[in-house]
């Protein structure tokens, strides 16, 4: 490089050139444009983040029905929400340990089942109030007392008891769990004042931007909250704007209205990327599509025909052509590399339409039509991914029928209710939190009805297990079990697709929840 | 009492009852679906438990009819209620997405009505020469595409790719009239070129009936020019017709634009209605289906009275 | 016949050959309707003459079959909704008072309420056949024609042809069909062909809500929602089935224009 261009990379750094005045002085350098521009976004980046500028998120996944009420969260937009406004205890950092937020830090008793948080002090709520432990106690109870309607309910319920203790929080658990730490880092879970009980949907919180403008379903306005306690946060203002059209979402960050926006279409995502003001990013998460059977309803009560449907099943294919390769193929557990403590020994299910030929066979299925339902809210190509199945199981000789449910409804009238249809999992930060949600006996949310005494005595095993090698060892047992006898069909882990406009930069690789674990607001800037 | 007064009173009073029966009607047929507000809300994340919890938050653990009539109580004194959802306040948000959508409907229909009227008597002035083809085979073409390609094909070239307009139509208070119109300029097109061509036709439809009798006969030999015969003799006793079609169309513009409101992200009661079908949010349904019903109706009354004010027969029954 | 113009001829041509085409699907169509034979979204060649689909379907077959589909399921709800709605709306014209009243706001009654509301609370209650479908779209629509042919009719049942014909003693039936029809013709030919547009896009609509015909089969507006995600990339997948809707709009309403004015010129008018 000569000197230069070595000076103006420093200029840059130091903040006195800007792109424009950088790329043309490049240009008649003769450095070709590509070159220069990544030369400037590596100059921009040394100089680390700068403030201000204003954020717009195009968002799929918000309605008009929405609260900011964090309990009541589900979808993506009010998530979103939640990460501008509000706090947890901790947070789960990009490489799966948990970072300290409004907890300092985190202690286990050595029997995992007493926990006790201490607290950062001088922390300010938007309303001027100071936190106190009591807040976070009445936080907590709001998420798990009888008449909660919390989407964290499920999450709270091993909890015995819990106390506010001077500058400390303390939760004693009935049974022990090594895992703690990672379910108070549940995007629910956003320390409120006085817990949220008098006023939930207030929006109040002690995140680095506060509430502007409230119109659900269109848009929310949050600026910067100069009393905020940490570091995070380089913009001035932030709106997450609800733009849940496909096309109409890749159209608004081409044209620069929106500077970040989830959910690109996987069909789309290479044409997209060539577009030259954005990168598309792609980060293998533990998201997950699947097709579940309920393994105590006839015929799906038939461990041969479940194998034979499992075998049938062609999961190259589907990862190529339902998410154009941006995603992995999954291994009929919902577990995949993503996690702590997964064993990547255990062997692959291959499609083979003899095996699911002679499966089916064994079951002695009577050859009636297999009822698949699927719709398009159950996942993204959903209805596709059932005709790709229907195609490679007729040639197994095994008669599927696929059903299209309106997509109004299917989430309380299909799922979970219906014995075969397809779904969606977000995955969770854990194994064993991913399994206490869905594979437990007792589980709420069991949408495969797998209910077996070894597999359940095993997960209170692993719970209270602290050493990590035999942890891991009970876990890759539990997977097996899951994959060679349950009702689940997971042929793919879905990636989550991101557009991000080149103006920003700081993004990081985070796979716990989609747009950085919300985090591209409180940790990326404008170059 | 003048006929038309007592007509018009007469139509009122039904009016009102009609409006009382619809939203009847929609209360049963949200009531029909499957599912409530607490499941919804809660999706895939209910639990028995919450799902209780919710149920009695949101008081619908009493009987249907008990609901009904207190929304009924409290619309009589202008209370429209509180959304379930999301505890917001229904007359403000229903009154926000309500000037909206007027808006854009009114600017569509500004453009849309006289444009389609035009162009029928200019269909009919130069009937079957090529203008009339012209217009016939191009209106037709636009009504025959579905509507969001129109949009989609609209935001691609006119929006990404030469950046004239914007592709999201999103407007809020703080926004001038003219960053406004700007913004609505996509969506207008596209609502234009949907509901253009079936007034069009109609109106060409009408006129040329009108056009086979004796009367017209009559002012073509008094040597009138043509366009004035249309215009003056034949037009106002096609009224009935079109303004039957406008009025469809017009109820079209203010009831039926949810695609196009996906399509350009504009926070609309179409948008509005349908998230609120899905969470099974009743009073909001019941609001929104209550409005759209008044404008229907109200729509329709007019399209009934100035039918029969345009035809003298009518007007001064034997 | 020998006086058809151009128009008319092309009208009924295409008509002529998409009806055809939808008649004997299964021996036109080259591949399977759901069967994969290639990568997605194929550029045409020799093998897939419109390239293939968003899952590596041949795209010429899911047309061929899609058309079927289309225009079985909106001529029969056209149908249903002209013969609902037209007998109806003559019947409160000719009827008035009372019939014409209850007729009427039972009609407004059944408009005021959106039509999306409608269709998706009926269709989630009844399961989603083709049947189902007709009936529910033609029924939706009968409204919309009741309100245009009461409004004719009802202009046309105080012309004086129509008292002379009350006061010789012709019965309802007979001025139904003997008077107001031949004289509403033209208007409600004019309509019958943008009904069967709207049928076509209503069809497409209840696709894109999930509501539609089952899959795999698929129905032209259905086709374009499945590809419409190329479009604004250059991938003109969406654009076959949305051409061919189209074109088959702009062809039946050709024809409905020749018949509209073969009926005005049957009224021995100036031609």
């Amino acid at each position: 490089m000569n000197e230069q261009l070595t000076h103006m990379t420093g200029q840059v750094t130091a903040g006195k050139m800007t792109r424009r005045e950088f790329m043309g002085k490049a240009a008649a350098l003769g450095v070709s444009a590509a070159v220069a521009s990544s030369m400037f976004a590596n100059a921009a980046r040394a100089a680390g983040p700068k403030k201000g500028g204003d954020l717009k998120f195009g968002l799929q996944g918000g309605e008009s029905t929405n609260s900011l009420d964090p309990a009541t969260y589900a979808s993506s937009v009010p998530f979103m929400n939640g990460k501008q406004f509000g706090d947890t205890l901790v947070e789960v950092a990009p490489d799966g340990s948990i970072e300290p937020r409004l907890a300092e830090s985190v202690e286990g008793s050595a029997d995992a089942k007493v926990w006790t948080f201490k607290l950062r002090q001088g922390v300010e709520f938007h309303n001027g109030k100071t936190m106190t432990s009591e807040d976070v106690l009445k936080t907590m109870e709001r998420h798990s007392n009888e008449d909660s309607k919390s989407g964290a309910l499920g999450i709270m319920k091993g909890i015995e008891s819990m106390k506010a203790d001077g500058d400390n929080f303390q939760v004693t658990l009935t049974d022990p769990n090594a895992d703690l730490p990672y379910l108070m880092a549940d995007y629910h879970l956003i320390i409120q004042p006085d817990g949220g009980m008098d006023n939930p949907g207030a929006g109040i919180g002690t995140g680095p931007f506060k509430l502007e403008v409230d119109e659900p379903g269109v848009r929310h306005l949050f600026s910067k909250f100069e009393n905020h306690w940490s570091d995070y946060g380089n913009f001035d203002s932030v709106e997450v704007i609800v733009i849940n059209d496909a096309t109409a979402r890749t159209a608004a960050l081409q044209s620069g209205q929106v500077h970040a926006i989830n959910r690109v279409e996987p069909k789309i995502a290479e044409l997209l990327s060539r577009a030259p003001n954005l990168t598309v990013h792609s980060t293998a998460g533990r998201g997950h599509y699947v097709f579940i059977m309920h393994a105590d309803t006839a015929p799906y009560d038939n461990n041969d025909l479940r194998m034979a449907l499992k075998y049938a099943i062609n999961r190259e294919e589907l990862v190529d052509k339902i998410l154009r390769g941006y995603g992995s193929v999954g291994n009929d557990m919902p577990i995949n590399a993503a996690y702590p403590l997964f064993d990547e020994t255990i062997p692959q299910r291959e499609f083979s339409l003899e095996k699911a030929a002679e499966h089916y066979k064994a079951s002695g299925h009577d050859g009636s039509p297999i009822i698949l339902r699927t719709s398009d809210v159950a996942f993204p190509g959903a209805v596709d991914a059932a005709a790709l199945f229907q195609q490679s199981a007729a040639q197994a000789g095994i008669p599927l029928e696929i059903k299209r449910e309106p997509g109004d409804g299917y989430w309380s009238e299909v799922w979970n209710v219906q014995p075969f249809c397809a779904s969606y999992w977000g995955g969770r930060p854990v194994q064993d939190q991913m399994y206490t949600t869905a594979y437990l006996s007792t589980a709420d949310w069991n949408d495969t009805r797998f209910k077996v005494q070894a597999f359940d005595d095993l997960l209170f095993a692993a719970r209270a297990e602290l050493d990590p090698a035999k942890r891991k060892e009970i876990y890759s047992q539990m997977g097996m079990m899951v994959r060679d006898t349950g009702g689940l069909i997971c042929p793919m882990f879905n990636d989550f697709i991101e557009g991000v406009s080149n103006q920003l930069d700081g993004w990081e690789t985070d796979p716990t929840q989609e747009m950085m674990n919300g985090q591209i607001s409180r940790k990326m800037w404008f170059v | 009492m003048h006929p038309i007064i007592k007509l018009v009173s007469q139509r009122i009073a039904l009016g009102l009852l009609l409006l009382f029966g619809a939203s009847a009607l929609i209360f049963g047929l949200t009531e029909a679906l499957p599912g409530d507000a607490a499941q919804a809300v809660l999706g895939q994340a209910a639990t028995p438990e919450s799902l209780a919890n919710l149920r009695e938050e949101m008081g619908l653990d009493r009987p249907a009819l008990t609901r009904y009539v207190e929304w009924l109580g409290g619309i009589l004194q202008g209370d429209l209620g509180t959304s379930l959802t999301n505890k917001l306040d229904i007359a403000e948000s229903v009154g926000k997405r309500l000037g909206n959508t007027l808006f854009l409907a009114f600017w569509a229909a500004l453009i849309s009505v006289p444009l389609a009227i035009l162009l029928g008597l200019l269909a009919v002035r130069y009937r079957n020469r090529w203008p009339d083809k012209l217009i016939s085979a191009v209106t037709l073409t636009t009504i025959s595409i579905p509507e969001f390609l129109i949009g989609y094909v609209l935001v691609y070239f006119i929006a990404v790719k030469l950046g004239w307009f914007s592709p999201l139509a999103m407007i809020n208070d703080s926004m001038s009239i003219w960053q406004k119109l700007s913004a609505i300029a996509l969506p207008v097109i596209v609502l234009t070129m949907v509901v253009l061509a079936h007034m069009m036709r109609m109106t060409r439809a009408a006129i040329l009936n009108v056009m086979q009798s004796a009367y017209i006969e009559t002012a073509e030999l008094k040597g009138l020019n043509n366009f004035k015969i249309i215009y003056r003799h034949a037009f106002p006793n096609a009224i009935a017709p079109i303004v039957n079609v406008v009025m469809l169309n017009l109820a079209y513009l203010v009831v039926g634009v949810v695609v196009v409101e996906v399509v350009f992200v504009y926070p609309g009661m179409g948008q509005y209605l349908v998230d609120h079908v899905t969470k099974r949010d009743v009073p909001v349904v019941l609001a929104c289906g209550v409005i759209f019903a008044a404008i229907y109706i109200g729509l329709n009354m007019v399209a009934d009275i100035v039918a029969i004010l345009a035809n003298p027969r009518l007007r001064h029954p034997k | 016949m020998k006086n058809i113009p151009i128009s008319a001829l092309i009208g009924l041509g295409f008509t002529v050959l998409y009806f055809f085409v939808a008649v004997f699907a299964p021996l036109l169509a080259p591949y399977g309707m759901a069967e994969i034979v290639g990568d997605v979204w194929e550029p045409s060649s020799s093998e897939h003459w419109l390239g293939t689909d968003n899952i590596g379907r041949d795209l010429l077959s899911r047309m061929i079959y899609g058309g079927r589909t289309t225009i079985f399921v909106a001529t029969a709800a056209t149908i249903l909704s002209f013969v609902t709605g037209s007998v109806l709306g003559f019947l409160a014209a000719v009827l008035g008072g009372w019939a014409d009243q209850v007729l009427s706001r039972g009609v407004d009654l059944v408009m005021s309420i959106p039509s999306l509301i409608t269709a998706l609370v009926v269709l989630a209650m009844v399961p989603v056949t083709i049947p189902v479908l007709i009936i529910v779209m033609g029924l939706l629509d009968a409204t919309r024609v009741y309100r245009l042919a009461r409004a004719v009719a009802v202009d046309i049942e105080v012309m004086d042809y129509v008292e002379a014909a009350k006061l010789r003693g012709e019965g309802h039936v007979w001025i139904i069909f003997r008077e107001i029809l031949p004289n509403a013709l033209s208007p409600l030919v004019a309509e019958l062909g943008l009904r069967f547009i709207f049928m076509v896009l209503f069809v497409s609509t209840l696709s894109f809500l999930g509501l539609g015909v089952q899959p795999p089969l698929a129905d032209w507006g259905g086709i374009v929602k499945e590809n419409k995600d190329g479009i604004v990339y250059g991938i003109g997948a969406a654009l076959y089935p949305a051409v061919a809707i189209a074109t088959l709009a702009i062809s039946v309403n050709l024809v409905a224009d020749w018949v509209l004015n073969r009926t005005t010129s049957l009224k021995g008018g100036r031609g």
